[in-house]
């Protein structure tokens, strides 16, 4: 089933948790074709149960020692600004959307998420704007995100260091 | 009076030599490349999280001339050393000679952790970063971030300082940082042999840094 995958990492984020289980944002889910909302709610103290919602099935967890399959599954992940959950997804080759919390001043980890947004890598929106962002969205838009490349790190070093 | 100028005096021409030393090992080239050796002995700061993934992924990525490899982590992790322990077993073991070592110290600074309590606990890390890279004499300290870094370049670069040995500093930012360094990377900036970042628009405001597109 088309599955939604919402993750905030080791944070808590009740706001992103209440705002994508209401049934605002999940009549959009389901009307864009989505059947299934597994959420990953962290430390958070909102565990909606799985008949909490009439028009999708919902699956909630605290912790997992690792969501790669939960990711691996998804066909839209939203995401806290974080930068693990942001690479993890991306580097999963999912379509991303980011809630940032604006309640979280000052975070060095907006930075990337800012920046992947503006290489229109992932969407990007508040709580507040998260309705409107759903139900506008454009997926396509999304340019693929690219693998690092580790191998330019060890030449550069082979050669300073001398290595042969 | 003559005794305390004499011992300012003196106090002062040692931190002068100090300084002076400190400045020919960060600025020398080595006269003999440690790769011309065959092998490269590393130390490498793993870090919570996110910071031991991309540091693997860096590991990866380095030839089986890099070795030993010495894993250093703060002791309330416990992450790590199971990714570790995961990469290093998924090499193919051609000696039969150690190609590994884990070993532990006290995190220098915990996330949050107040500038003056922080000085007391890098002290700390710093007596034990000490003896072990004393011990172990890489040939370069690779890090990227987490504050357990700095006590153990330190020890690194008090090496060269005492001529025992010139340790390469390579440190790569992470991935997270597009706009700023992050704290370890400010301090390290300066003393580092190469210093990588990851987003172009670090390079335009740290000229020394090394650029070549996302690593990780």
């Amino acid at each position: 089933m088309t599955t939604v995958f919402v993750t905030v990492g080791t944070t808590r984020f009740d706001e992103l948790i209440e705002s994508v289980t209401s049934s605002e944002v999940t009549q959009i889910l389901k009307a864009r074709g989505y059947g299934r909302l597994v959420l990953q709610v962290g430390r958070g103290t909102l565990v909606p149960d799985a008949n909490s919602c009439a028009d999708l099935s919902v699956e909630a967890f605290r912790f997992k020692d690792s969501i790669a399959e939960d990711m691996r599954r998804a066909d839209l992940v939203i995401s806290h600004a974080g930068a693990g959950s942001c690479l993890e997804a991306l580097g999963a080759g999912k379509p991303l959307l980011v809630v940032v919390n604006d309640k979280l001043m000052d975070n060095h980890q907006l930075e990337l998420a800012r920046q992947l947004h503006m290489d229109h890598h992932l969407l990007y929106c508040t709580c507040s704007t998260l309705t409107e962002t759903l139900k506008n969205m454009d997926l396509s838009v999304l340019q693929p995100f690219p693998p690092g490349q580790p191998k330019n790190f060890a030449n550069f070093l082979d050669k300073a260091l001398g290595v042969k | 009076m003559t005794l305390l100028l004499g011992f300012v005096f003196v106090l002062f021409l040692t931190a002068l030599l100090f300084l002076l030393r400190l400045y020919l090992v960060v600025n020398s080239g080595s006269n003999q490349p440690p790769g011309a050796r065959g092998h490269v002995a590393v130390l490498v700061v793993g870090g919570s999280g996110g910071h031991t993934t991309e540091i693997m992924r860096l590991m990866e990525s380095l030839s089986a001339a890099y070795t030993p490899r010495h894993y250093v982590i703060a002791d309330t992790d416990r992450m790590s050393e199971e990714k570790i322990v995961t990469f290093e077993s998924s090499k193919p073991q051609s000696h039969s000679d150690l190609q590994f070592t884990i070993s532990r110290i006290p995190r220098s600074r915990e996330v949050h952790q107040s500038w003056s309590s922080s000085v007391v606990s890098t002290l700390t890390a710093l007596s034990y970063s000490l003896p072990l890279v004393f011990r172990l004499r890489p040939d370069m300290v690779l890090c990227n971030g987490p504050g357990t870094c700095v006590p153990l370049c330190v020890a690194g670069l008090l090496l060269g300082i005492l001529g025992m040995k010139k340790v390469q500093i390579v440190y790569v930012e992470s991935i997270c940082r597009v706009q700023t360094l992050s704290l370890t990377g400010r301090i390290l900036y300066p003393v580092s042999d190469y210093f990588f970042v990851q987003w172009s628009s670090l390079r335009d405001k740290y000229p020394k840094a090394v650029f070549l597109g996302r690593l990780v």
